[in-house]
């Protein structure tokens, strides 16, 4: 029987996990923290090692190397039915043999619960499907799987939640209903969610805590905000939004801020917000945070001038600039469309400005592309 | 707007028209004449099982319910049927099982020799019953046993494997097996797994495989003729008394296997019908 009592409660810690098919590294020697009651995004592109970790975590894989705790538990070696962690599938994996009251009860009747109608019925209603318990899976849609799914999970109570792409095959829309939805029942049950997915997007809204994986490691780890404000790499630049990327020189310190050379234009920015190793950086500075003015209207903050609009992109809440800089390379500016018509126009002389703050510092020698060529939407993490 | 007056409206030619009517009905002829073929023996069957035929069953002399009343009435007939049912049953449950197992561990596992035992187990389908039938009857007596009853339950086992192997088989190929790590991700231990969810799963396939080997086994004459000795089987029963004219009774029990699988094959797609009513 399963202990799903406080004792197997607790955070979740992966230490040093390498996992290896033959050649190939799925998992990297990777360690990871996940507290409890949180809602925690492993968030990468397909083949990234997400999905391995995952069901790692879920006992399907045992580690090659490596120790998964949870609280004061070790489960590396546990098989899936010994762990208090139930999984909602990406395909949902719901048994078409029995109904969907039988599908949500077959967590608790193999745990030898005998009175199971009022937790069935108690988790129908969160997912508000009540009418259905009766029903066949298949003569459900694909929302209404994935919410069945999610309730045959949750109604367990386990110590650890885990989401693998649970809103891959469903249409924009519906996803964007269910991220809302899946965030509301995750402060509900107060349960922690640990969620897979290779959509910036989905990570962002959802989750407390993500964490950035690429080839089998974590490229970085924070709360949405942090990873978008102030990533540490190019892949974590790329990957979560977009980013405009500039090769400079840290040319010396001025107080808290480095001084730094982008191809002849002086710049500053807070030290706290550089991860260089020397003097080689990239600057890099998220497109909206840039403003675009005339040549000859006052400017504030860092300024970049000798740069025409090279093209205009109307999308209605905003207008995508690409302005051609003098040393060759295209900065991408988003502005507000807050006062109706695009004041720019193809060929203008501009000067690009932003608050220092806004800036941040990569390694001189990553590589500028790196998480630009994953297209969030090429599908499908199946391992 | 112009109206375009009844008259103007052009009619289509007799011969078009014909065509026309051939290209939509020419599946649905094709269909009556292939199914034509296909049960006219059976009706066949059926009709002379109520032929007031005396000896031979060859010439209509008139209706009667008499051989429905009374199958077991020409002698030594309700022996065999008793025979064949016996023999079918139990080459049905031994094949069944051990088919079902060999199914599991070339479906399910990779091991050494997979692809081997993968292509071992269709050769006793491709081989010639004849040659099966005489090769297990000389196994039989350079073993010493006689042939009999045993012997024919173990000759039917051999063919009928093959058939359940490449029928659950079948099968479990389509079973996901995400459908298994949800049941232990949801404390089911290995076994209740197997009960709870792989079973219930695969069971269509491994109840159709049981059924094709009954209606292999019930009817197979070459293999049995080698290997039964003197014990009677039902197409061993026909087989024998077609030299002096077969009796109406074989057609009775002919057309009441008939209609029984009919019904079996019915009330099995009433059953999968029901249980997945939108697919």
């Amino acid at each position: 029987m399963v202990d799903v009592s406080s004792a197997t409660r607790g955070d979740l810690r992966l230490t040093r996990i390498t996992k290896t098919y033959g050649d190939f590294t799925a998992v990297d020697d990777l360690s990871l923290t996940i507290p409890e009651g949180s809602f925690f995004a492993l968030l990468g592109p397909s083949g990234c090692g997400k999905t391995t970790t995952l069901r790692m975590i879920a006992g399907l894989e045992e580690p090659t190397v490596g120790s998964i705790h949870l609280g004061t538990t070790d489960i590396t070696t546990k098989r899936p039915y010994q762990r208090p962690i139930n999984t909602v599938f990406q395909n949902y994996a719901l048994f078409p043999h029995l109904t969907i009251f039988e599908n949500i009860a077959f967590g608790l009747r193999r745990r030898g619960i005998k009175d199971v109608d009022a937790d069935v019925n108690k988790v129908l209603d969160l997912v508000e499907l009540p009418h259905l318990a009766q029903r066949k899976p298949t003569q459900l849609s694909g929302g209404q799987q994935q919410r069945i799914a999610l309730a045959r999970a949750i109604v367990n109570r386990p110590a650890l939640l885990l989401l693998d792409e649970p809103l891959g095959a469903l249409d924009l829309k519906l996803r964007r209903q269910m991220q809302i939805e899946l965030k509301w029942i995750q402060r509900e049950v107060g349960l922690t969610f640990v969620h897979v997915t290779h959509d910036q997007e989905e990570a962002m809204t959802m989750a407390d805590t993500i964490a950035v994986m690429n080839e089998g490691g974590i490229e970085q780890m924070g709360s949405p905000a942090d990873l978008y404000d102030n990533p540490k790499t190019a892949f974590v630049a790329n990957f979560l939004g977009q980013s405009n990327l500039i090769k400079g020189r840290i040319e010396g310190t001025d107080g808290d801020n480095l001084v730094v050379d982008l191809f002849g234009q002086k710049i500053s920015m807070p030290k706290s917000r550089s991860h260089a190793v020397d003097s080689s950086i990239y600057a890099g500075i998220r497109p909206e945070k840039f403003r675009i003015s005339l040549v000859g209207t006052p400017t504030r903050g860092n300024v970049l001038t000798g740069g025409h609009i090279e093209e205009v992109s109307y999308i209605g809440v905003s207008t995508q600039y690409q302005v051609a800089m003098p040393w060759g390379q295209e900065l991408m500016v988003f502005e507000q469309n807050d006062d109706g018509v695009p004041p720019f126009d193809k060929g203008d002389q501009v000067v690009i400005s932003w608050e220092p703050n806004f800036t941040f510092a990569l390694r001189g020698d990553e590589d500028v592309e790196a998480g630009t060529e994953v297209a969030p939407d090429d599908l499908d993490e199946d391992e | 707007m112009t109206k375009v007056k009844d008259a103007t409206i052009p009619t289509i030619p007799l011969q078009a028209r014909l065509s026309r009517w051939f290209g939509r009905n020419l599946i649905r002829i094709y269909a009556v004449f292939g199914f034509t073929y296909l049960f006219i023996p059976v009706a066949y069957t059926f009709a002379f099982s109520f032929n007031d035929s005396g000896k031979s069953n060859l010439i209509w002399k008139g209706f009667t319910l008499d051989n429905w009343q009374n199958p077991c009435g020409a002698p030594e007939i309700c022996t065999a049927l008793g025979n064949s049912i016996k023999i079918g049953l139990l080459a049905t449950i031994f094949s069944t099982i051990l088919g079902t197992m060999i199914a599991f561990a070339i479906g399910r596992y990779a091991f050494k020799g997979r692809s081997t035992s993968n292509l071992l187990i269709f050769l006793p389908m491709a081989t010639p019953e004849i040659v099966l039938g005489a090769s297990l009857l000389s196994l039989f007596l350079v073993f010493q046993i006689n042939p009999g009853f045993w012997p024919t339950v173990i000759a039917h086992v051999v063919f009928c494997v093959s058939f359940v192997v490449v029928t659950v088989k079948a099968r479990i190929a389509s079973l996901d097996p995400r459908l298994e790590q949800a049941a232990m991700d949801l404390y089911a231990n290995e076994f209740q797994t197997f009960r709870r969810v792989t079973l219930p799963l695969v069971a269509p396939g491994i109840a159709a495989a049981a059924l094709l080997a009954f209606s292999l086994s019930f009817d197979d004459f070459i293999i049995t003729n080698f290997n039964s000795g003197t014990l009677t089987t039902f197409p061993k029963f026909v087989y024998v008394s077609a030299a002096r004219g077969i009796p109406a009774q074989a057609n009775v029990i002919g057309s009441a296997m008939f209609f029984l699988a009919l019904a079996i094959v019915i009330t099995g797609q009433l059953i999968s019908k029901k249980t997945k009513v939108s697919k």
